[in-house]
């Protein structure tokens, strides 16, 4: 046990997750206490000891469960039969029988199946689940194809849209579902979350087998993925936006709290002197507490300039929807996109609370495209130069967000050199690691030049850094 | 600590018995507290039931609850100790006139009676079994959580005039954080760490039956439902285990038995407090 705790730690440590000397102990000691047989106990305990912060949670889940996922509930009953010959077994040589016993169709595991997620009787379907990856998902040892490809064969032969619809049928027929629709919206939200577990108990079946057949150290090694703060904007998968997406709201509610913290505590105001007194009566006059005024620091104008083409939209996307979610921190916040031509979009963010939503408008609604929709740094640079340098003032931080790619047109950096001396500071971020800079068509240095800094910023950690610097200067 | 907790099984049964249903993670967690003597630091929005699991293990063990509710500005003084100044003075006053020596007056003023106990302190000099609950941690300075730490490391206080107060016993202590800001490092490493969110639909229909007298089974389960269904939603702020079991008692005294577009619609706002929220939970629920 403590070899595979040590395992466990090491791989947890590799995934990114902070897991220190103390924690590593601590969990030693919990094992002690509790029954190693029960799961999810030992899950719970595990998870309570090692991470501390709520986001690394599904890093730990993934991790669990490819260590102890030979320890799983369904592994246990099975323990009896010989393990590696049923692990793969193959279209129409259902070994395991089980009760049912030799070839099943499809429509006859459709149905019990069907049964099953309508009492919702769990070992029931995680036995099902493991007959349908025999049987569909067409395992063979030391394969070297990632668990995503027997998943997506085992669903597709499930067909689980066909399954609900039968679920709601038959819900229907026995007079379950009522014609109106809230009825109607719960018992289908019902039938998803069903949905949702038998998925889950396929996924479980899939990379138990796959531990067993190539070992623990190389399958975590496959599945690890990257903590939320350290997805690349840039090459993000749908997944993976999501739960960007889920992580920005709590990053910048922290960043707000410790930036106003430290404000305040900074400098304290002047002298209160009628709290002063009124406190030193509690003394018999001394004045034993000096009572502060609460200081009101100045807080910075910022103007976002985002480059919104193809290749850098989920970059920009992200970024106006940080800066904005940290619009507390800054006495304004405007923000301009532009492919080759530029527009403002700060009415879409001060109409709306909603900034999924204020994000759809920009990305439907703003008028950026000039001629033909490539990006040109060139002409909406100096477009905003027409229109809006009047604006900026010596309060005023200019961030320009893009990869800096011209396409081969004119630079028109100057415009960046007068912004320069009118405003107080002015920032490139570029989405783009930094190896690339500078390389094809991309002319960060020219726009650099006239820079206060250019900062590489390719995740959430960069991005969260890079803001909580600008707020404080 | 009063009786300490058997297995996780007899956490889960003794949480029960007074009207708390812990989950797998709740009750393990607990029991591993009580096992390690280590404090437990629950996190998770609000309304889910965080300071009411310390008030139900205080209750399932026989101990007493200590309170200390952090604010921002909270000090050494309101969480630990404070002389009483006032009453020093008075005391020092009193005796101008019998010319006491200085010594004498000294140790007469800096003694018990004139200490100001406050929740940690309290909960270390305890001689009965006791639970501390340590209330929104996250909304005080860096200061004060090192102050925290301190104590809850060694659970011992030195108080200069008096000595070291060394606590008799282990409370089972809890930290509980909304999360409006990140804890240092050092705390979260000393703590065990608990992450409470919403439950899924069998928990929370179990948690309105236990706390709604009265409500039958089917009504419990469409509330449960309904509510899972309004949390799927992007509100500002999803309904918390409270205001379910508000909205189930609000259900119970309007007599309704079925939970209809109508009945959704008039109490709606039992379920949210935001207008928007109230406005986009209808739209989607009532108008559709």
């Amino acid at each position: 046990m403590l070899d595979v705790l040590q395992g466990f730690v090491h791989e947890l440590r590799s995934a990114g997750l902070p897991v220190s000397m103390t924690e590593n102990l601590d969990a030693m000691t919990a094992m002690e206490h509790v029954d190693l047989q029960a799961r999810e106990v030992v899950r719970s305990v595990l998870a309570a000891t090692l991470v501390k912060q709520q986001r690394h949670r599904p890093a730990f889940d993934t991790v669990f469960d490819v260590y102890f996922s030979l320890f799983s509930p369904a592994a246990e009953d099975r323990a009896a039969l010989d393990l590696p010959d049923e692990l793969f077994g193959t279209a129409g040589g259902d070994i395991q029988g089980g009760g049912a016993g030799g070839d099943l169709t499809r429509e006859e595991l459709a149905e019990m199946l069907l049964r099953a997620l309508q009492s919702m009787d769990l070992d029931e379907l995680r036995r099902l689940a493991g007959m349908a990856v025999s049987q569909f998902a067409g395992m063979e040892p030391g394969r070297p194809v990632g668990g995503t490809y027997y998943l997506y064969r085992t669903l597709r032969q499930l067909d689980l849209d066909d399954l609900s619809a039968r679920l709601v049928e038959q819900a229907r027929a026995r007079g379950e579902i009522p014609d109106d629709p809230l009825p109607g919206r719960l018992a289908r939200e019902e039938q998803e979350a069903r949905l949702r577990e038998l998925r889950r108990l396929v996924e479980e079946e899939i990379r138990r087998r796959l531990v067993a057949d190539r070992g623990v150290e190389a399958m975590a090694r496959t599945l690890r993925k990257p903590l939320p703060e350290d997805i690349d904007f840039m090459h993000a998968s749908r997944d993976e936006m999501l739960a960007l997406q889920r992580a920005i709201q709590p990053l910048t509610r922290l960043l707000a709290a410790r930036l106003a913290q430290r404000r305040r505590r900074r400098h304290r105001g002047s002298l209160d002197f009628r709290r002063t007194v009124r406190a030193s009566m509690n003394y018999g006059g001394v004045p034993v507490e000096p009572k502060f005024r609460r200081p009101h620091p100045a807080k910075p104008e910022i103007m976002v300039v985002a480059d919104i083409s193809g290749s850098v939209a989920s970059f920009a996307r992200f970024t106006l929807q940080f800066v904005h979610a940290m619009a507390s921190q800054f006495s304004r916040v405007r923000s301009f996109v532009f492919i080759d031509g530029i527009d403002e979009v700060t009415r879409f963010f001060e109409d709306t609370d909603d900034i999924s939503e204020a994000v759809h408008r920009v990305n439907t609604e703003a008028d950026v495209v000039w001629v033909d929709g490539h990006s040109d740094y060139g002409h909406a640079f100096s477009v905003f130069h027409e229109r809006h340098e009047r604006e900026v003032t010596q309060k005023t931080s200019v961030i320009f967000l893009g990869d800096a790619r011209n396409n081969y047109h004119a630079s028109q950096n100057w415009v960046l050199q007068s912004l320069q001396k009118r405003a107080r500071h002015v920032y490139w971020l570029n989405p783009e690691p930094r190896g690339y800079w500078d390389t094809g068509d991309s002319i960060i240095s020219e726009y650099g030049r006239y820079c206060d800094g250019v900062y590489e910023c390719r995740n959430l950690r960069q991005l969260e850094r890079f803001v909580s610097t600008i707020a404080d200067a | 600590m009063g009786e300490r907790f058997e297995s996780v099984a007899d956490v889960v049964e003794r949480l029960r018995s007074v009207d708390y249903l812990a989950d797998d993670d709740i009750a393990s967690v607990t029991y591993l507290a009580d096992r390690l003597e280590k404090p437990v630091l629950v996190e998770g929005p609000a309304g889910v039931g965080k300071t009411e699991l310390a008030k139900a293990i205080a209750a399932a063990t026989g101990s007493r609850l200590i309170r200390l509710q952090c604010y921002e500005g909270l000090d050494e003084a309101k969480a630990l100790y404070e002389w009483n100044y006032k009453k020093q003075l008075l005391r020092i006053q009193a005796d101008r006139e019998h010319e006491t020596s200085w010594e004498s007056v000294e140790s007469d003023i800096f003694s018990e009676p004139f200490l100001l106990t406050r929740p940690l302190l309290e909960a270390i000099r305890a001689e009965d079994p006791v639970v501390l609950l340590i209330d929104e941690v996250d909304r005080v300075e860096i200061e004060t959580e090192a102050l925290l730490l301190e104590v809850l490391s060694d659970f011992q206080v030195s108080i200069p005039e008096l000595g070291t107060i060394v606590g008799k016993q282990r409370p089972i202590v809890l930290l509980t954080s909304n999360n409006t800001r990140e804890l240092s490092e050092a705390l979260k490493r000393r703590c065990l760490f608990l992450h409470v969110d919403y439950p899924d639909v069998e928990r929370e229909k179990e948690i309105v039956r236990v706390r709604v007298p009265g409500i039958d089974e089917e009504l419990a389960e469409q509330v449960a439902r309904v509510v899972r269904s309004v949390r799927t939603l992007d509100l500002k702020k999803a309904p918390s285990i409270s205001e379910t079991i508000d909205w189930a008692r609000t259900l119970i005294y309007l007599g309704r038995s079925e939970i209809s577009p109508e009945v959704i619609g008039e109490t709606l706002h039992v379920l949210l407090k935001y207008q928007s929220d109230i406005a986009k939970a209808r739209k989607e629920l009532v108008e559709k």
